[in-house]
């Protein structure tokens, strides 16, 4: 295989597994910027795949079978705000501990997609899933072309989202309204916002974009469901929050790091690189760590009531 | 009074979601909870397999209360208890020749202090470089998990497993000198049961009764403050991280040393994370604990049963646990609320009116109002 060849599989394998974790941080990234910090992403997430997963498993064939894919991303989204409603229930309305609570969100979306999974499916099962999408015109463009115009068509949608996220966050009166909610959440409400309903709002846009995610990886990406076809991957995008620093263009980056490095290992294992498994398989974790060490020593900081349950009786 | 309010509000939260699920899946919610509740109680075993599971689920919640008390969030147990069990089992196998004396605290001291350095990477990290301990401990936990299958298919396989060609992936057999004793004939309850229950204590006079444990819980109650008053914050969270790694670290070679005698995979079948809603059901305390791990206990080995009898996939309790975590914070925070629990008081005044205390109390026979 040429070097050509290799570095073309590498990027277009790399774009194509970022988007799982593109979408769901940039959810995580409303989530974060109004001030709270969702670490149910994962639950979320085992949701979103699950349920998208269920409709073209059960619809194979027949004149509905073509809406199948459509309507499981749907399930997922849905299944999505629901999950993101319910945490901000309990952390916005409750004024729970946030990290203990995405853990218990996680344990819930992780035992119900596992237990329906189990009792009404049982094994790991493929779905024909969607299948790329070639741009016409462009995907003949040299190298370009196969890496980013010959790819199905949510990986278009996710990359389209990077901008529309930036523009929702800085450009729209919404996106002040959170930004103002994550900052200073007690100044936002003396000024007529309500911190509760805005952190509703971003915590059911970032569940409906976890559940995407999860709908990603097991409609687009892996074409089947399997108990641990999430692993870990939610909590890798909360990461890639901090890491990109709370912005669209920083998150990006991170989530094409990350699958790159994930590709490019795949890639040697293809080519028979010896190389423990298992290790390949640790490395975006330890990357995660290492990362998250340096990137505390950026100047920017985060939204400033980040992980503070806002009380409006409290006199600080 | 408030902790059982809290408790049973959780109880009955999860088990309102849990029938839905059941129902979901076509199982009959109360047969199910019948099941899981008594059917571990029938016989011996059954009831002596309970604190076989409440073994692991005291010592990672007592860690968990640790570090939770002190204001780190330990996520990592599983992995810690994971990295205990690789200890254990590389200090047993390496030195079967030594005397069961000086070999069984070894090993359980390897278990612990291997737990305890997987734990302070995160302490270091968080105390030094300001990295969240949520995500560094949940990484720690996939990095451990990959290390854990790893050393069981390669290095530590036993070389019969190879030989064989079955190739299932477990250690050598530890040699005898190092199992823990079994309290019980019969049966599989041995003397980590003991060992759970002194250290219960123990951290019950580590955090109440030293200046360690307050300067901890001084610091996790308040860090401006608790470093205002001359507490080195930083030190005592990695102190607790410490701690914290090393109960789960234990928990890992106490259930080698004491169940299964040697590495196998899965041998920790979620108590990591069990050992949060543990911590959390019991109160941040060692005397709510020990009950809180007997009754996950009952959960786990019933969760089974209901696995095997009735179909029911073990899953079943993850959903249980999660909704558990997401009552009891939610309830904590709003009963301590001040003005929830003003509303909720004039609620109970008003449904259940004190005797002597509202005069125009209505007796039977008389008009209406």
């Amino acid at each position: 295989m040429s070097l050509a060849h290799l570095l073309q599989d590498v990027l277009s394998l790399g774009v194509f597994f970022s988007v799982a974790l593109l979408l769901a941080a940039l959810g995580e990234m409303f989530n974060q910027r109004a001030g709270v910090f969702n670490l149910g992403c994962e639950g979320i997430m085992c949701m979103g795949a699950f349920l998208a997963f269920l409709p073209p498993y059960l619809v194979r064939t027949g004149p509905l079978a073509p809406w199948a894919n459509l309507a499981g991303f749907a399930l997922a989204m849905a299944a999505g705000v629901l999950l993101g409603l319910l945490f901000a229930v309990v952390t916005v309305t409750f004024r729970a501990s946030q990290g203990i609570a995405g853990i218990g969100l996680q344990m819930l979306g992780w035992g119900v997609a596992g237990t329906l999974f189990r009792s009404h499916i049982g094994g790991v099962t493929g779905v024909e899933g969607v299948a790329a999408w070639r741009v016409p015109g462009l995907s003949r463009l040299p190298l370009l072309g196969p890496v980013l115009f010959n790819q199905n068509p949510l990986v278009y949608a996710a990359f389209l989202a990077v901008p529309a996220s930036w523009y929702l966050l800085h450009r729209t009166p919404w996106g002040l309204r959170v930004r103002a909610v994550g900052t200073h959440p007690r100044a936002a409400d003396s000024m007529g916002i309500s911190v509760v309903r805005v952190r509703y709002q971003a915590l059911a846009l970032g569940g409906a974009m976890a559940g995407l995610g999860g709908a990603y990886l097991s409609l687009c990406q892996a074409k089947m469901f399997a108990d641990d076809l999430v692993a870990g991957r939610g909590f890798i995008a909360v990461a890639l929050v901090y890491f990109g620093r709370w912005s669209p263009w920083g998150i990006v980056g991170g989530a094409l790091l990350f699958s790159l490095a994930q590709a490019f290992q795949l890639s040697l294992q293809v080519g028979g690189i010896k190389f423990p498994y298992e290790f390949a398989v640790m490395l975006p974790y330890a990357l995660v760590i290492v990362v998250l060490a340096l990137a505390r020593r950026s100047r920017v900081v985060g939204p400033a009531a980040l992980g503070k349950p806002y009380d409006r009786e409290l006199r600080v | 009074m408030y902790a059982g309010a809290v408790v049973l509000l959780a109880a009955l939260a999860a088990a309102g979601a849990g029938a839905l699920v059941l129902a979901a899946i076509g199982k009959s919610p109360w047969a199910t909870y019948a099941v899981i509740l008594t059917g571990p109680l029938q016989d011996l075993f059954g009831a002596t397999e309970i604190l076989v599971r409440a073994v692991p689920l005291i010592l990672v919640a007592l860690g968990i209360a640790i570090s939770f008390r002190s204001g780190i969030l330990n996520i990592g147990a599983e992995g810690q208890l994971m990295v205990g069990v690789l200890a254990a089992t590389a200090v047993a196998l390496a030195l079967p020749g030594l005397p069961r004396p000086a070999l069984l605290p070894l090993c359980l001291a390897a278990g612990a202090a291997s737990g305890a350095l997987w734990g302070g990477i995160a302490g270091v990290l968080r105390a030094w470089l300001g990295v969240n301990e949520i995500l560094s401990t949940v990484m720690l936990n996939y990095i451990a998990a990959q290390l854990y299958t790893f050393l069981l298919r390669g290095p530590m396989i036993d070389p019969d497993e190879l030989m064989t060609g079955s190739g299932t992936p477990q250690s050598v057999r530890l040699p005898r000198s190092a199992w823990l004793d079994r309290l019980v004939p019969g049966t599989r309850l041995h003397a980590g049961l003991l060992l759970a229950l002194a250290l219960a204590a123990c951290v019950w006079l580590l955090l109440w009764r030293t200046t360690l444990g307050y300067r901890m819980r001084a610091a996790g109650a308040g860090s401006k403050a608790a470093r205002y008053a001359g507490i080195r914050v930083e030190r005592s969270l990695l102190v607790a991280m410490l701690f914290a790694g090393g109960f789960a670290g234990l928990a890992g070679a106490v259930e080698v040393l004491g169940v299964h005698h040697r590495a196998i995979e899965g041998i920790s079948s979620g108590y990591g994370f069990a050992g949060i809603v543990v911590a959390l059901f019991g109160g941040l305390h060692p005397a709510g604990i020990v009950p809180a791990a007997v009754f996950f206990g009952l959960l786990l080995v019933g969760a089974d049963m209901t696995q095997r009898s009735a179909g029911v996939p073990a899953n079943m309790i993850l959903v249980l646990q999660g909704v558990i975590i997401l009552a009891i914070v939610s309830a904590r925070m709003a009963l301590r609320d001040a003005y929830a629990q003003e509303r909720a008081a004039r609620l109970v005044r008003r449904l259940f009116p004190a005797r002597g205390a509202t005069p125009a109390r209505a007796a039977p026979g008389d008009p209406a109002p």
